[in-house]
């Protein structure tokens, strides 16, 4: 069969069961475009920035488990693509990028937009390729397809000369990839697995941490098996977050900087952790010396570069966390662990951290919760990066797997709105929510119009505290409330609404705000909701960057704390 | 032995021979703050596929754990071993240029020359190419007592090496190449 190198793309798509595709298109990416009407299979969402191609792809990607696939032209098209990458590398998104380039004969002339994309994008990418000869296209995109897929999932670039997408060559799809430098571990070791079922049974204080890695292999029922015959407390990491229903007696909550107390007391006290799927990211660990100082450690990831990276490993078990854990519950006991699970009551009760502050402000952490208590916590809770981004985390309580997307490694800004677009592609029947920040929603606001031409169903909840929050909160602690260039100057967001022609509505009080999340779901389409809410608003409890839970900052006494948040507010 | 003193570890990788997997090797090290002391690149007995021989210094095993690691996520990297506690044969070459204007000092540079079982490659009016090969000791050493007569220019060639005996190097299946299609 003959086939010009755009139209080998688009078969090669089709044949990776890709339906939806984010792009914006350009001189060097045209002939791919062109060759688009052939393949109605293949739907193209036309975002307004290429970073937002990225990012909704990366959306779609974490919310369905599928490739999330997105275009750019070359030179600025393709580099406004490596926030998005970056972003998806970060938190191990499976994504296959393609990029136009210039021609072969321009390539190293410093041609009309060429950037060396393979190179700049070299760090940001699991994988990357430039095509020079069409005959190897349908082979690079099987490859592309199954480095992002498989193995710790991450994106990958494909760069395609002009000339290489228009010329004609014979084409055939290969039914398998060869690639002897790449055979990612799935089982884990057999005498691994002995040990660690050995350390759980003889551990008093176990603690279960879960990460991404349990999301991304679906070991859902693996790991509520391996809880609850075994009686261990399970801690999910920010990007773990549904990946363990947090209404089972045995969740605990997230750990790390913003974590709740009793989750991060829980992991001092514990003596054994069983870390899944999750990297001991410092923002969880804090100061190593002073992580978890009495707990053995059992690290199962499919990444072996990321046992023993961070912390001490007693036994590594390097695999897929759903085929690991399924031969690990195999091999664990039924055990009764009435002590420990009652300490970790204790620390709940002592220190509890889902406490909402009582106040007639209209308190962000509340708007969280009526979010969720108004979406029966069945949303899709998609979040920028901030103060929102934490109370997103703390005050919905997540049961459906995969139902909270976040930038977690890289604190991606402007994530929120161009991700929440991509999840709702891929999850058009789920209710999805953008908790935005007022800063991260002015970086990508401009994908308003792909939502409004597209007829994208998403709520965006801006929470308004005109300020960087997060950075603010720093200031107020660590700066004496010097606040440098954190103030935000924020447009009328319900005019800005109605200018791109989607429903706009605003809270200024707290009574308001169950009536408008209410009258946004009845909506049947996009709305943006601006949340005015209380300014200096700080999250609880902290542990500062680089400390330990003995240092950790809890909320100050309800009651003080309103004077205390109040007294240099606007 | 995570001590003070630092050592130096002998790591090879078969690689596929695509271009811009040295960018992809070299860009690893830079972002990860792993040093490299010395890199040599040839092929291997493998169509298709290249040797690396690495040599890095680190007062810790965790440190160079982690270089095999990440070396081994590059996706055309095919196997990677850490020789470092192997009986290994390991070489460098270099060639040292020496000033020679007199009779005298071309005589001692050969008596130099030839208790280090190294050859001279060229000599011309005023100076003389020595090419020697051994262990980095011997190769400092020679250094150390050409030094006296004045070196115009010194070019090694890093480490390479390879375990003793018998162990067979690892055999992959043909390794396809694309080699026009290149990763960054
Ligand atoms: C792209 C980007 N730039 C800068 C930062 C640094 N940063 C982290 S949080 C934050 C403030 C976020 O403000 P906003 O989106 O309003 O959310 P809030 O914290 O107020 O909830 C900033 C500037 C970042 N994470 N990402």
């Amino acid at each position: 069969m003959k086939r010009t190198g755009a139209q080998i793309v688009c078969e090669s798509l089709i044949k990776e069961g890709v339906d939806v595709v984010f792009g914006l298109v350009g001189g060097a990416i045209l002939p791919l475009y062109q060759t688009l009407p052939e393949y109605p299979q293949l739907k193209h969402i036309m975002v307004r920035h290429e970073q937002c191609a990225a990012h909704a792809a990366d959306g779609y990607a974490r919310v369905t488990g599928k490739v999330g696939v997105c275009f750019a032209t070359s030179g600025p098209g393709a580099t406004n693509l490596v926030t998005g990458l970056a972003t998806a590398l970060m938190d191990s998104v499976a994504m296959v990028a393609i990029t136009g380039q210039v021609p072969r004969a321009a390539i190293g002339k410093d041609a009309f937009q060429e950037t060396d994309v393979t190179g700049v994008t070299l760090p940001v990418t699991k994988h990357n390729y430039l095509v020079m000869d069409p005959k190897d296209l349908a082979a690079t995109i099987k490859e592309a397809f199954h480095l992002a897929r498989t193995g710790r999932p991450g994106p990958v670039l494909v760069d395609i000369p002009k000339d290489v997408q228009q010329e004609e060559v014979d084409y055939r799809y290969p039914d398998s990839v060869d690639l002897p430098g790449y055979k990612p571990h799935l089982t884990g070791h057999p005498t691994q697995i002995k040990r660690a079922a050995k350390l759980i049974a003889e551990a008093e204080r176990p603690i279960i941490l879960a990460g991404h890695g349990v999301i991304i292999s679906k070991a859902y029922a693996e790991l509520k098996e391996l809880a609850e015959k075994a009686q261990i407390p399970v801690i999910t990491t920010l990007l773990g977050i549904s990946g363990f229903p947090e209404n089972h007696v045995l969740s605990v909550g997230m750990p790390g900087m913003h974590g709740m107390a009793y989750a991060n007391i829980a992991i001092d006290r514990s003596d054994l952790l069983i870390a899944i799927g999750m990297r001991f990211d410092d923002r969880v660990v804090g100061r190593v010396s002073d992580f978890a100082p009495r707990a053995k450690i059992i690290h199962i990831d499919i990444d072996p570069a990321e046992i023993g990276k961070n912390v001490k490993t007693t036994v590594p078990l390097v695999g897929d966390a759903k085929r690991v854990l399924a031969a690990l519950n195999r091999q664990v006991e039924h055990q009764e662990r009435g002590e420990w699970i009652k300490q970790i009551d204790v620390l709940k009760r002592e220190h509890p951290s889902h406490e909402i502050p009582i106040s007639d402000k209209v308190l962000p952490q509340y708007v969280v919760n009526q979010i969720w208590e108004a979406t029966g916590g069945n949303a899709i809770i998609v979040t920028g990066v901030g103060q929102h981004q934490m109370w997103a985390a703390q005050h919905y309580y997540y049961t459906k797997p995969a139902s909270f997307v976040t930038s977690g490694g890289l604190g991606t800004m402007g994530f929120e709105v161009p991700a929440a677009m991509g999840a709702k592609v891929g999850k058009p029947r789920d209710e999805v929510w953008a908790i935005c920040g007022d800063g991260g929603f002015q970086m990508t606001l401009q994908e308003l119009a792909t939502i409004v031409e597209n007829k994208i169903d998403v709520k965006l909840a801006i929470f308004n505290n005109s300020f960087h929050g997060m950075v603010r909160q720093w200031q107020e602690i660590f700066y004496k409330k010097s606040y440098v260039a954190t103030k935000l100057f924020n447009p009328d967001f319900v005019k800005l609404a109605d200018a791109y022609g989607m429903t706009g509505l605003r809270v200024t009080n707290k009574e308001e705000v169950r009536p408008i999340i209410d009258q946004a779901r009845a909506v049947k389409g996009p709305v943006l909701i601006d949340f005015v809410v209380e300014s200096e608003e700080n999250v609880y409890p902290m542990i500062p960057a680089g400390t330990s839970v003995n240092e950790m900052l809890e909320a100050p006494l309800p009651g003080l704390h309103l004077v205390d948040s109040k007294d240099s507010s606007t | 032995m995570s001590g003070n003193n630092v050592h130096s570890h002998t790591i090879t990788a078969l690689v596929q021979d695509r271009p811009g997997v040295l960018t992809r090797i070299a860009s690893m090290f830079r972002r990860r703050g792993f040093n490299i002391a010395s890199l040599a690149v040839g092929k291997s007995e493998q169509a298709q596929l290249s040797r690396m021989t690495f040599v890095v210094d680190s007062d810790s095993d965790d440190i160079v754990e982690q270089v095999t690691k990440q070396l081994h996520k590059i996706i055309e990297v095919v196997k990677v071993s850490d020789l470092s506690k192997e009986d290994i044969v390991a070489r460098e070459l270099a060639l040292v240029k020496v000033r020679a204007q007199t009779a005298s000092a071309r005589s001692e540079i050969i008596q130099v020359v030839e208790l280090f079982r190294a050859k001279i490659v060229d000599v011309a009016a005023d100076s003389v190419a020595i090419e020697v090969t051994g262990d980095e000791d011997k190769i400092e050493s020679i250094l150390t007592l050409l030094r006296g007569f004045g070196i115009v220019e010194v070019m090694r060639t890093g480490r390479v090496a390879m375990v003793r005996g018998k162990k067979a190097p690892l055999k992959t299946g043909e390794a396809k190449s694309r080699a026009s299609t290149r990763g960054g």
